[in-house]
């Protein structure tokens, strides 16, 4: 295949981890942005999402009602389990940033773990609903002017057409109850003024679990969408964190806007360069820059400076 | 006689908002200054900058002949300055005794006999002999303003910024305070923000008024006192004194 | 005051060589491994307890200790000696350097850029494959490993050794936290801005105390590979970045002692759960949980708090 499929072909792999990027950063970012934590389980709930859909998936039966079962699931008790966590240990620690990181590390471990325990340490694949290989037309100049061929090789599967355009649709939905729904609102005047917004009878508590969960099923969704492509496996959570902290840093912690910006550019850059330089080497640069961009430029590009 | 603290023009904007404007401000050696006005006039903010913690928008602050303005806070603590916080900042979970060490031990190093004379020497000063052990958070608001005035008396400072020292002080406490500051002021001069009057023009050689960020008044306690201007700025506080 | 201090401190360094004599074979090698962290965890101490500074990535100190160490002795064909400087050395400069640069960010920001320096760490080790062959790590000879005439690879030494560097790691650090340097540390831990406003810089203490936290855990990850004859990446994984931060919290952050205590509890119990199940870390995961709920004094903070208020 020549460079111009080439490239392209890293693209649309690229886009593909770039649309669940961005929903696991989007969940990331909605933590931080309302309740002003870092949670750093947040991979954990990325592996569950991935690991139950083998689960529910093998009790449902394939074909498309299993698979709506597990899209529809999923999340929901991925998104449970976490408000339990909210509640019985964010909480209590008082959303103390240094100590929910602790406690969040703690988590970490203990889903890891028991996971290990129950699923045990090897990779499963979840077979794909429908996979349909699509060819992709790439231009040519001959003698009469462009034409378009198919070069063999470049072609997308119609279930990586359906994972980039769910994120899609999810994203969209999300922004759209962030700013035109009564929820989003209450999320977003809590995450201005808490305390304000605890005198105008908002119960922050609840809100916070409630965002809590939602992260936590954002991420779920992606590990969902993801297993069919990737397979589950207990420690699939350390990578997908590392890839979603430099998103939502680089794109500025709370700003969504800036993440997904930042998702697409981390997704579309990661396919690009894996494919031309070593992996392990774009990784160390992707993790100098965040340690970099937080040192010298800590709103990231889109987020507003910390007061 | 030329002066300890002098301002030029020094300004502070927020966003557009004038906190502090073109203020030129001189200290002379000796003095207990007090520098009052209404609530937001920028006191807090000019002192602020006065001492390094906010940083000034344009103007300069010179420091006993030398420019400090671009001086990192430490450095001008180390120059002779000392600054007691408006909201008290102590060291909580440490014991009074340490609070009043830890000021000390800039000056007096690792010598342990010489700091531990200095602190007992000083809390008995302030009257806080008798809590020396105690955990400093657990004391009373007015007890821990005394442990802020402790820990910048022990670091016998050639000036003191005092940012609302008397706030939530009993008559009494009030009353020993004054007494102290005469005492201190043969050694240090004095900068004092206050809002209680009588403290103002028992204690003040002069007065300096701020309104809106900018310099209104400046001259005697008498002077202030009767002047009009000031008490439209106040409206009305000239019957506490 | 002081004599209760030594007697407890001087205590406690009697009773290991004891231990030694009582307690069977199996627990000499434990009881060495120990006090290496142990060490490692003292680092960790000065700039999280002392200092009230939370650094996810330790590990790469200790990682850089004990690299700079292998790759001179591997590589370079120095003594045991030099090369254990080295490795301190090694750790050193990167402490200064990381100090530099994550000391211009506090809190979570913090955590953050040391995780991630810690990370690209781990990575680069990964990367020069060639040099420290990557994951597989580099086997030391016993025959390198002979530290002033004394041989690495006898059980009995390497205790005397690892007793040897614990005890001049707790000393230096009750020496160092009573003096005002360390009481200052104390200051920047409870309220920075009042510090600063007392006269002391406080981007000097901290980066002083960054870079001998760095040299403790260093020192500590050259003599683990020196002792042990293994030099290998999984100790610059996220992981071994947790544990200290675990050992510390466990025996009681802010106290001299306290870290020694929560490595050898935190050992023994993955020691006994990496028996029972391959989860062992789950152990790590609850004690984390409920340390950070119930008990974020640790151990011998405890004890501080409720009887021994004298504790360094």
């Amino acid at each position: 295949m020549e460079f111009g499929p080439y490239l392209m072909l890293a693209a649309l792999e690229g886009a593909v981890t770039a649309a669940v990027l961005a929903l696991m950063a989007a969940g990331l970012s909605l933590v931080f942005g309302v309740m002003r934590v870092v949670n750093v389980a947040h991979g954990e709930f990325y592996m569950l999402g991935a690991v139950l859909a083998f689960v529910v998936a093998g009790m449902a039966g394939g074909g498309a009602l299993g698979f709506v079962a597990v899209l529809v699931a999923v999340p929901l008790i991925v998104a449970a389990l976490a408000v339990a966590a909210d509640v019985t240990v964010l909480k209590r620690v008082g959303y103390d940033p240094e100590r929910t990181i602790v406690a969040t590390i703690g988590i970490l471990y203990i889903v890891q773990q028991v996971t290990l325990m129950g699923y045990g340490p090897d990779a499963r694949p979840v077979a794909a609903p429908f996979n349909q290989r699509i060819a992709l037309p790439w231009v040519e100049w001959g003698a009469g002017g462009p034409s378009l061929y198919w070069p063999w090789g470049l072609s997308i599967t119609s279930y990586k057409l359906f994972v980039i355009g769910a994120a899609v649709v999810v994203l969209a939905l999300l922004w759209v109850l962030m700013t035109r729904t009564r929820i989003g609102l209450v999320m977003r005047a809590t995450q201005l003024d808490r305390e304000t917004a605890q005198a105008f009878g908002i119960p922050v508590e609840r809100v916070y679990a409630l965002v809590f969960g939602l992260g936590a099923g954002l991420a779920a969704l992606a590990g969902v969408l993801i297993v069919p492509i990737q397979q589950a496996h207990y420690l699939m959570g350390g990578d997908a964190l590392l890839l979603s902290f430099i998103v939502v840093i680089i794109g500025g912690l709370g700003s969504l806007s800036g993440t997904l910006i930042a998702a697409l550019l981390i997704g579309l850059s990661d396919g690009i360069l894996s494919v031309f330089f070593s992996p392990t080497l774009a990784k160390i640069v992707a993790t100098l820059l965040v340690a970099l961009v937080l040192v010298f430029r800590p709103q990231g590009l889109m987020g507003k400076p910390e007061r | 006689m030329s002066a300890l603290l002098s301002t030029r023009a020094l300004s502070k904007s927020f966003a557009g908002l004038r906190a502090v404007h073109e203020v030129d401000f001189d200290l002379e050696p000796g003095e207990i200054r007090a520098l009052i006005g209404p609530n937001g006039a920028g006191k807090t903010t000019f002192v602020s900058m006065l001492i390094g913690r906010v940083a000034p928008t344009s103007g300069a602050i010179v420091f006993d002949g030398r420019d400090i303005t671009r001086l990192p806070a430490h450095a001008r603590v180390r120059l002779g300055m000392a600054y007691t916080f408006q909201i008290t900042s102590v060291f909580a979970r440490l014991d009074v005794a340490e609070n009043v060490a830890l000021a000390a031990r800039r000056r007096l190093g690792g010598d342990r006999a010489a700091v531990a004379r200095e602190t007992a020497a000083v809390l008995e000063r302030v009257g806080l002999g008798a809590h020396a052990g105690a955990l400093a958070g657990d004391l009373s608001y007015g007890h821990q303003r005394l442990v802020e005035l402790a820990m910048g008396l022990a670091q016998t400072p050639r000036l003191l910024i005092l940012d609302e020292p008397t706030q939530g002080l009993a008559e009494g406490e009030i009353a020993a305070f004054r007494r102290l500051i005469r005492d201190l002021a043969a050694q240090t001069t004095i900068l004092l923000i206050e809002h209680n009057m009588g403290v103002v023009m028992a204690l003040a050689d002069r007065i300096t008024v701020l309104d809106f960020g900018e310099v209104l008044a400046e001259g005697s306690p008498a002077e202030i006192h009767a002047s009009a201007t000031v008490q439209a700025a106040y409206l009305g506080t000239g019957a506490d004194a | 005051m002081t004599a209760r201090i030594l007697a407890l401190h001087g205590g406690l360094l009697a009773l290991l060589p004891a231990l030694h004599f009582l307690l069977p074979v199996y627990h000499h090698g434990n009881l060495a491994r120990i006090m290496v962290l142990a060490c490692y965890a003292i680092g960790y101490n000065l700039l999280f307890g002392y200092t009230g500074l939370l650094s996810l990535g330790h590990a790469m100190f200790f990682a850089a200790g004990m690299y700079g160490m292998g790759m001179a002795l591997y590589h370079l064909g120095l003594g045991a000696e030099l090369a254990f400087l080295a490795g301190i050395a090694a750790a050193g400069g990167l402490a200064l350097v990381v100090g530099l640069l994550a000391l211009r960010t506090v809190g979570v920001a913090f955590m953050i850029v040391t995780l991630m320096f810690s990370q690209a760490f781990y990575l680069a080790i990964l990367l020069a494959a060639r040099w420290t062959r990557g994951d597989e790590g580099l086997v030391l000879a016993g025959a390198d490993r002979v530290l002033f005439g004394l041989d690495l690879t006898d059980p009995d030494i390497r205790f005397l050794l690892a007793l040897g560097l614990f005890a001049l790691c707790l000393s230096a650090t009750l020496w160092l936290v009573r003096r005002p340097f360390g009481r200052v540390l104390v200051a920047i831990r409870e309220n920075p801005e009042r510090a600063e406003l007392l006269g002391y810089d406080i981007f000097r203490h901290k980066l002083a105390a960054v870079v001998m936290s760095g040299l403790f855990s260093g020192a500590a990850g050259a003599a683990y590979g020196l002792m042990f004859g293994y030099v290998g990446a999984s100790f610059a994984e996220v992981h071994f970045s947790i544990f200290p931060l675990l050992w510390v919290l466990l025996g009681g952050a802010g106290t001299v002692i306290g870290p020694f205590f929560g490595v050898l509890f935190m050992f023994y119990l993955i020691d006994i759960s990496s028996g029972l199940t391959p989860a062992y870390m789950l152990v790590a995961g609850v004690a984390l949980v409920l340390l950070t709920l119930f008990a974020p004094q640790g151990l011998m903070g405890e004890v501080r708090r409720r009887w021994l208020r004298w504790l360094p």
